[in-house]
């Protein structure tokens, strides 16, 4: 393509977001033997060293946005190991926001028509994400589903399956959803068993809450039975990080700004939340509000604030356990969790604590699985790449259970057990399902 | 001859070599478009090649075809080592098979080209062994850029550097043969030694594929000590006194107050930001005989006015004095986007005065210039911070740049002590070899590679190029 071709107005508004940023890369190729793309593609332009330098060719006016960058960008994982690699701190996931922000304000602009997986994504990001109630029905929904006994002639026929392989596999991988009666209520106080030690703010997430809210009310209980309270913000909302992926800069803004109000009309200590995806958006609202003055120090604020679960529990001494674990444990870390908090060793030491059971790291667990967002839905093939090389790792640790802190990550490796044919001697946890269950809660 | 268009050229490869190894969009033309130096040529497409055979076809048809090749490992030079000046076939090493083997009895490592440098020091060191060139890229570097490249780090004051333990290689030649040079022996001089001959030569002189790698055994223990000084001379002193002294550290690292100061900026270490020199000295080798040394080395420095000595207790201590070191180079691009990282090389009686010379560049061009570097073998690494939209202050870069290398063969020295010539050095390599010398080499270029298509535009300057142009 040549120059004279290309839309300036695009390439000048990435430069402007981009350019400083990318232009510290000084393309040592420290970031290479991290990133899983590069590791399973075995091209420099799927490395993060070569997609700063794409958005750098790209503010230059030397590439097109949608020809040429955005490939690149979209078999991205957002993982953002590269970010925690490099040595002279480029700020990578700043970059990579800028890049799928002008790329979808362009592809608005230019009219290119939506292909079937784009509009269902838009439609999913507008109505159904922020919007808990609907996606709570979707969730009993698929209660319904499974209890009923449909899905085992939905997968015994193969029926999703030939609508849509990935669609079919992970549908699969899904584990079982709670009956809707069991459900925590949003505004309600969950008092602490025992003295009070702190009071906290529990963020129940959009997929947690709709598919896996098992696992919040395993969260809460455990909280509880740890002497904490717990509040669920009545105004809470999803946390923006789909939208943000898509490039969604002021449906995320909205978003960030509701889940602020409605974290300090409560007053508590923290706001915890119990997966890596949340976790790291609502960590960098400061980052994403930045350029709104008025809302700073709210912003910072609510950053201080956030912590993961693991992080509160590490810090308990007496976790009180009640069974003892059967088993080899590994752990596979959430990118966003790992990477974006920088919270790596209270998972960690938590699954070391369990009585009974005996952990293994995995070679590689800081390696991506390769699920990031929704990764594998929009690039099956090279997001199973990376999770086959994954469960190599994993089943070479023996073991029985393997745990992650992300619903995305779970359903992801729920998925390599079954693509590997090891359903009948692993299992794929939330850390949560783990400590909470050798606490006694079911 | 007319050179076939790209389409044709595509057309022919992929009778060979699959369509997803031949990239030819402007998105992966771009991302082989530059190294770890600085400059971005486009090359019109790139091949990955996996064998071999894949590798000794492209070079026969480009050199059929009079298009010119340049082979890439990991992409991490500093001199422009892998760029396509003249545009043609970028041929992308770093997928190439991966195999490694280590041969315990006869102490070797058989590697082929795409083999990640660390994965060669872990190997080794599973077996107890040592492979002991450690460029600080050597987690990204691939063994084929380090042998062409001849790189070395830290330990190259005692182990040497690459072209040390090259024993033997397997090379795909200019014309496309695949020829053998050296072998498994550790004494060979069977005719010319073609193998010293191809490592460093950056690419010219042919493709290598696999290397046949002496190994060592893994030395017993080691102790690190830091040493400041507030005299630079001082520095200088201590370090050619302690090689003197019949002590041979294998390390010896300089980092001067620029880069210091950079440093407890960038991650607070404790370092005495006071100081005019930082030492830091480390000795491998037998127990009891490393403990003598390192007392040893702490008088010395001790002698020469040393305003503080620190022998690391353990690992940890040890560890962090070298995270110091490491941080340098990241902490240096704190007060710049545009790091121009030279090489220069002197004798090591030299340093002081080299030293000397680097503040007189700095003050008379104004520029953000810090020195670091292995003292112990002279290779001192003098960066210039700039940035590069800055035209007026890259002019400067230029002549202070070219006023470095001037000044490092004044003293004896070389262009380059581990980074290689590339691009960025080309024009001065009369001024290092003389007219004669360099036509010698010229010469032997000419005899391995008649049309001149294997990695052009590198080591020799182009017609009428007397100095570094930056932008
Ligand atoms: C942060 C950083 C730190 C560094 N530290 C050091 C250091 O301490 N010491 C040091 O010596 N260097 C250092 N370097 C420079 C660089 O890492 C080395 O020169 C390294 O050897 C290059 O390896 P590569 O695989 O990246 O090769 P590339 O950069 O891809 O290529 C280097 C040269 O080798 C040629 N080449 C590559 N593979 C082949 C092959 N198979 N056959 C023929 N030619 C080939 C290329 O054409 C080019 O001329 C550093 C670089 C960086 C970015
Ligand atoms: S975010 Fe992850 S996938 Fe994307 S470039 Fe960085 S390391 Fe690679
Ligand atoms: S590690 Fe950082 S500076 Fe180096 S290439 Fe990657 S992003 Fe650029």
């Amino acid at each position: 393509m040549k120059t004279d071709d290309i839309d300036t107005k695009y390439s000048e508004k990435l430069y402007e977001l981009s350019y400083d940023a990318a232009n510290m890369c000084v393309q040592c190729g420290y970031c290479l033997p991290v990133c899983p793309t590069y590791l399973t593609m075995g091209n420099e332009a799927q490395s993060p060293r070569g997609r700063i330098n794409l958005v750098k060719m790209a503010a230059e006016g030397k590439i097109d946005i949608i020809n040429d960058l955005k490939e690149p960008m979209d078999l991205c994982l957002g993982c953002r190991a590269c970010e925690v690699a490099c040595p002279v701190n480029v700020p990578y996931g700043d970059i990579y926001g800028a890049a799928l922000n002008v790329i979808a304000e362009k592809e608005k602009a230019t009219k290119s028509p939506p292909t079937m997986s784009d509009k269902l994504l838009q439609t999913m990001l507008k109505n159904l994400f922020p919007k808990k109630n609907r996606l709570r029905t979707a969730g009993s929904f698929l209660w319904f589903y499974q209890s009923t006994g449909l899905s085992k002639i939905t997968q015994n026929t193969k029926i999703v399956e030939m609508v849509s392989k990935p669609m079919g596999q992970f549908e699969r991988a899904l584990p079982k959803v709670e009956s809707p009666t069991k459900r925590y209520k949003f505004g309600e106080h969950y008092k602490a068993v025992g003295e009070r030690k702190m009071i906290v703010a529990f963020f129940p997430g959009c997929i947690m809450d709709a598919v896996m809210s098992k696992i919040n009310r395993q969260s809460i209980e455990l909280l509880q039975k740890c002497g904490i309270e717990v509040v669920i913000p009545q105004n809470i909302t999803c946390c923006g990080a789909l939208h943000s992926h898509q490039g969604e800069v002021d449906a995320t803004k909205k978003l960030a700004k509701q889940n602020i109000e409605a974290f300090e009309e409560l007053g508590v200590t923290y706001l915890i939340n119990n997966a890596g995806g949340c976790g790291a958006m609502l960590h960098e609202y400061d980052k994403l509000l930045a350029d709104e003055p008025e809302w700073k120090n709210r912003a910072n604020k609510f950053v201080d604030r956030s912590r993961d679960i693991t992080e509160v529990l590490a810090e308990i001494d007496d976790i009180p356990y009640e069974k003892e674990w059967q088993g080899v444990i590994t752990y596979q870390d959430s990118c966003h969790l790992r990477n974006v908090q920088g919270v790596v060793d209270p998972p960690r030491k938590l699954l070391k604590s369990v009585p009974g059971a005996t952990f293994v790291e995995m070679k590689n667990s800081h390696l991506c699985c390769a699920s990031g967002g929704i990764y594998n839905l929009l690039n099956f093939e090279e997001s199973m790449e990376i999770l086959d090389e994954k469960m190599l790792h994993a089943i070479k640790t023996e073991a029985s259970t393997i745990v992650t802190t992300n619903p995305g990550c779970l359903l992801q490796m729920r998925l390599g057990i079954e693509r590997s044919g090891v359903k009948n001697n692993m299992q794929g946890l939330h850390l949560i399902e783990v400590i909470a269950e050798a606490c006694g809660i079911n | 001859m007319n050179r076939p268009s790209t389409d044709e050229l595509i057309n022919l490869i992929e009778q060979e070599i699959p369509k997803e190894r031949v990239l030819r969009n402007l998105a992966d033309r771009y991302s082989y478009s530059y190294d770890a130096s600085f400059g971005e040529y486009l090359p019109d497409l790139v091949v990955q090649a996996l064998t071999k055979e894949e590798v000794s076809f492209i070079i026969k048809l480009a050199n059929e075809h009079r298009i010119p090749v340049y082979p890439r490992g990991s992409a991490t030079s500093l001199s422009g080592g892998s760029l396509a000046v003249n545009g043609g076939i970028m041929l992308d090493m770093s997928q190439f098979e991966k195999k490694l083997m280590i041969d315990q009895e006869n102490l070797l490592a058989i590697a082929s080209a795409s083999v990640i440098t660390s994965e060669i020091h872990e190997a080794a060191e599973n077996v107890g062994l040592f492979y002991p060139p450690d460029p600080s890229s050597s987690h990204v570097s691939t063994i084929g850029g380090n042998i062409l490249e001849n790189s070395s780090g830290p330990k190259g004051l005692k182990y040497g550097t690459t072209k040390e333990y090259v024993i033997g290689l397997e090379v795909v030649t200019p014309t496309g043969e695949i020829i053998r040079t050296g072998g498994k022996t550790v004494k060979n001089v069977t005719g010319y030694d073609l193998t010293r001959l191809i490592v460093g030569s950056e690419g010219t002189l042919g493709v290598v594929t696999e290397a046949i790698i002496r190994l060592i055994p893994k030395p017993e223990d080691r102790k690190t000590l830091l040493a400041s000084f507030d005299s630079l001379i001082n520095s200088g002193k201590a370090i050619t006194n302690i090689l003197a002294s019949g002590i041979l550290p294998s390390a010896m690292e300089l980092m001067d107050n620029a880069c210091i100061v950079a440093v407890e900026n960038y991650i607070p270490s404790g370092l005495p930001i006071e100081a005019e020199a930082i030492i830091i000295i480390e000795v491998d080798g037998h127990k009891s005989a490393i403990q003598e040394e390192i007392d040893k080395c702490a008088e010395v420095c001790e002698r020469f006015n040393a305003t503080s000595v620190k022998v690391a207790k353990n690992e940890l201590e040890r560890e962090q004095i070298w995270k110091s070191r490491r941080m340098v180079s990241p902490a240096i691009t704190q007060i710049g986007p545009t790091k121009i990282s030279e090489d220069a090389t002197v004798p090591r009686s030299k340093i002081p005065e080299m030293m000397e010379k680097l503040s007189e560049i700095r003050e008379k061009y104004k520029l953000n210039l810090v020195v670091f570097g292995h003292a112990g073998d002279g290779n001192l690494h003098p960066n210039i911070l700039t940035d590069k939209r800055n035209i007026e202050e890259m002019k400067r870069v230029e002549e202070a740049v070219s006023e470095i290398f001037e000044a490092a063969i004044e003293l004896g020295g070389t262009l380059s002590g581990e980074h290689g010539i590339g691009t960025l050095k080309a024009p001065y390599m009369s001024l290092e070899l003389g007219e004669d010398g360099l036509m010698m080499m010229q010469k032997i270029k000419e005899a391995w590679d008649p049309n001149n298509i294997l990695n052009p535009g590198k080591i020799f300057p182009q017609e009428g190029q007397t100095k570094v142009v930056l932008i």
